[in-house]
């Protein structure tokens, strides 16, 4: 056990350090044309898409660079490695992996360069949680797939010029997995139709989209027909410390402990209030476990040992933790807690009202707690499947 | 970076869980539960011999001289078999003269320490387990260079069968009236009374004062400034527990995905309940990260680093909190066997009854990490 870096680490980390105290924005995410300039030097030093090889654009970063990388900009809240979020997520993996060397030079430099946005188009109606019933249909005419049904909380679909879509290309199968293609779609296709929806907290972030006789190019499938299942869920050689999440988590409880010296509970500092304290510590001790599971999970990548689903156990304490600290910080602010921004009197300009509308995005958006509890007790502990 | 063990380390897992299954099974812990003395002193003697006693002792002290981290390692492991045994208090008894004592009290105590001839225990709470300065209540009254020890400790681990012992008793009312001495067993004026715990596999004693002599030369420190002292043999004592609660937990976690994955209700294994199976993944998922703050804090503390209090704190707190509902969870999970004498899963929730307080509850340790984080 040993928390040291190399010197050859520590030479990075200054390096790092070094762009980000001369390109940093100086008014945070706000002014995006200084946004745009910083996420384009970035880009030049080869930054986004750093773990991925060098040929296709990459940085050809190792896992511990990756870390040093993530862990500083996260630690000066600098903007996202790169504006094309699902592109760089799970687009360009997949790519990378199943792609022909086309489609490699076609996407993958817009991806890095954030040239535009890609949507991800998986969930249906019928198909949220049970992924792999979904009815979405394309039938294959000649060099083109003729595509019908519909999509589903597409995020920013209405601004996306790219899809990476999941459809049915064969129906009488045995196992729901198979018969699945993977698709890249225009958005401009003709037949497509993007229908915004409005969300809880009055924002428009996701969409429904309807396919009806989408013609959609063979050349544009990704990977194998009928191996789709395959494509998007490979297990993409990710670095999984969870860096950014737990820095992001620091902070919201940073800010809750200013918060708390400045509500008040019967008079006093609510900070001097024990059920608050002991609940305050109890969200610390959590993400401090996060942190430390992230190393451990780390160590194993980095020994060569597989890393399986125990990686749940992050993605579980970030659902609880997102919605704890949004629940203890609007119980802080007491009666104060009912108004939002805008208001006079509203603490923190409303920011925990906006936090208690938002958690859904990463408590629901990438697999609910239910369904980490299923990958946990099936694949980790070997109980029998539902 | 690197958040594992070394090869040494895995071997000696290894080892230890080797020794333990093929000479301590359940039915072999029972047995020992039913002895006046609760644990065996062939396998004491064996485990000395294979260096484990001395483990943490330094090597001028007879004993291996490794850290925290190593200890972390046995004392896992002893917690999944819930082994009953003076290992614990042997090691903080020995900890606090190696860190306190001079040359002359190391050479007097440690070797019999580290070869198993000795069992040592810490008397370094208030009563009712408290953990404060304020709470530490055994008075003791100077004479000379000496001093007089007067009153009672309660809850000290392994009392009965302790030959040295580590008293923390106080001077005056303030902080700085607290000091750290070694008592042997023999002294006269000691009564040693067991108490009666629900957890069989730990035994625990009332010490009676009754005008013992303290000499100048069993003092650990210097009279009066102690304090620091405890807190941190405080420290290293709760870390250590918290290492038995992830072996335990990781024991009833088995116990009960093993009777889940082969009792057979409505037709189907309850395993396939998510009623059952979401339980079982919340504490592999607690398991994992009590696991993880455990890891850490007894690296800080090899490493004496003054972040070790609030790392400390908050595996405890975390332990405490959920290896606690960890032992009602599976005792429920098992239905009516589990509530029987015969099955072993009532064993892991007496444990976790032992464990919760054991050096502070997960409120004590909550209420330190919001202080020490400067909520
Ligand atoms: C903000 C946001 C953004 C999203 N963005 C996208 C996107 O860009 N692209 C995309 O394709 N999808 C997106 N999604 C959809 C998301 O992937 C699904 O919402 C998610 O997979 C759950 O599916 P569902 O909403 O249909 O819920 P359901 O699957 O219907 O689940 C409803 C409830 O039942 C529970 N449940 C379901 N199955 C089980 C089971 N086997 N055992 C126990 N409980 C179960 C769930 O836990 C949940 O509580 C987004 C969702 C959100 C909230």
């Amino acid at each position: 056990m040993d928390f040291n870096f190399t010197p050859e680490e520590e030479a990075f980390r200054d390096e790092v350090r070094a762009f980000l105290d001369e390109n940093l924005p100086e008014n945070g995410t706000r002014d995006m044309e200084a946004v745009a300039e910083f996420q384009r030097r970035i880009r030049e030093k080869r930054w986004v898409g750093f773990s991925w090889p060098k040929e296709i654009g990459g940085g050809g970063g190792s896992i511990m660079e990756q870390v040093i990388l993530k862990e500083e900009m996260a630690r000066r809240k600098a903007p996202a490695l790169g504006a094309c979020f699902m592109g760089l997520a799970w687009v360009a993996p997949a790519l990378i992996e199943y792609g022909t060397e086309e489609q490699k030079q076609r996407f993958i430099p817009d991806i890095l360069d954030g040239k535009y946005q890609w949507c991800t188009g998986y969930s249906e109606p019928g198909s949220g949680s049970d992924l792999a019933s979904l009815q979405c249909r394309a039938v294959r005419e000649g060099d083109e797939y003729i595509v019908n049904g519909q999509k589903i909380w597409t995020s920013i679909a209405m601004w996306s010029k790219w899809m990476i879509l999941l459809v049915r290309t064969q129906t009488d199968v045995e196992a729901k997995h198979d018969g699945i293609s993977c698709l890249l779609v225009e958005m401009e296709s003709p037949g497509l139709t993007v229908r915004p929806i409005k969300n809880m907290a009055g924002g428009d972030m996701f969409a429904e989209v309807f396919f009806d006789d989408v013609r959609v190019p063979v050349e544009n499938r990704l990977g194998e027909e009928n191996q789709g299942w395959k494509v998007t869920v490979s297990a993409l050689a990710h670095e999984r410390s969870s860096i950014s999440e737990v820095y992001g988590l620091t902070r919201s409880l940073e800010r809750i402990k200013v918060l708390a010296k400045s509500c008040h509970r019967n008079g006093r500092p609510a900070s001097e209030d024990p059920g608050f304290r002991s609940r305050f510590a109890r969200a610390d001790a959590r993400i401090e476990a996060m942190r430390l599971n992230g190393m451990r999970f780390l160590t194993k990548q980095l020994r060569g040992e597989p890393l399986g689903s125990e990686t749940s156990i992050n993605k579980l304490h970030r659902a609880q933790l997102e919605i704890e600290l949004g629940e203890l910080a609007l119980e802080i602010e007491g009666g104060l807690g009912v108004l939002v921004q805008g208001d006079s009197a509203v603490p923190d300009d409303g920011l925990w009202q906006r936090h208690a509308l938002s958690w859904p995005e990463v408590v629901i958006g990438g697999g609910t707690p239910n369904i980490q509890k299923n990958i946990i007790a099936e694949r980790v502990l070997g109980l029998p499947k539902d | 970076m690197n958040f594992g063990f070394t090869e040494e380390q895995e071997l000696l897992r290894a080892e230890v869980r080797k020794f333990l299954d093929q000479n301590c099974p359940l039915e072999e812990v029972r047995k020992l539960c039913e002895t006046p003395e609760g644990f065996s002193r062939s396998l004491w003697e064996r485990m000395a011999e294979l260096g484990w006693v001395g483990l943490t002792i330094s090597e001028e002290g007879g004993g291996v001289g490794l850290g925290w981290v190593d200890l972390v390692v046995v004392l896992e492991e002893v917690g999944r078999s819930l082994f009953p045994s003076p290992l614990l208090s042997t090691v903080l008894a020995a900890k606090a003269v190696d860190l306190n004592g001079t040359e002359a009290q190391k050479s007097r105590w440690l070797p019999g320490l580290a070869d198993g001839s000795r069992i040592g225990a810490v008397a370094i709470t208030g009563d009712e387990g408290r953990l404060d300065a304020a709470g530490i209540a055994l008075e003791g009254r100077p004479d000379g260079d000496d001093f007089t020890l007067d009153g009672e400790k309660l809850l000290v681990m392994d009392a009965q069968n302790a030959d040295i012992l580590v008293v923390a008793f106080r001077t005056g009312s303030g902080e700085e009236d607290l000091s750290l001495a070694v008592v042997e067993r023999s002294a006269k004026g000691l009564n040693i009374e067991p108490h009666r715990t629900m957890d069989l596999t730990r035994r625990m004693g009332r010490l009676h004062f009754d005008g013992v002599r303290v000499s100048a030369d069993a003092l650990l420190g210097s009279a009066g400034s102690a304090w620091a002292a405890i807190e941190h043999l405080q420290d290293c004592a709760a870390a250590a527990v918290c290492a038995e609660m992830v072996g335990a937990a990781e024991g009833a976690l088995k116990l009960t995905t093993d009777f889940a994955n082969q009792r057979v209700q409505f037709g189907q294994l309850i395993g396939r309940f998510q009623g059952v199976k979401h339980p079982l993944a919340e504490m592999f998922i607690d398991i994992e990260s009590f696991k993880s703050l455990c890891y850490y804090a007894a690296w800080l503390l090899d490493e004496c680093s003054p972040e070790a209090p609030l790392a400390v704190s908050r595996a405890k707190a975390y332990a405490s909190e959920s290896f606690a509902r960890i032992g009602v969870d599976s005792v429920q999970l098992h239905g009516a066997v589990g509530y029987t004498w015969e099955y072993d899963i009532q064993l892991y929730l007496k444990r976790a009854k032992w464990a919760r307080p054991a050096f502070g509850d997960a409120e004590h340790h909550y209420q330190r990490v919001a202080k020490l984080r400067g909520f």
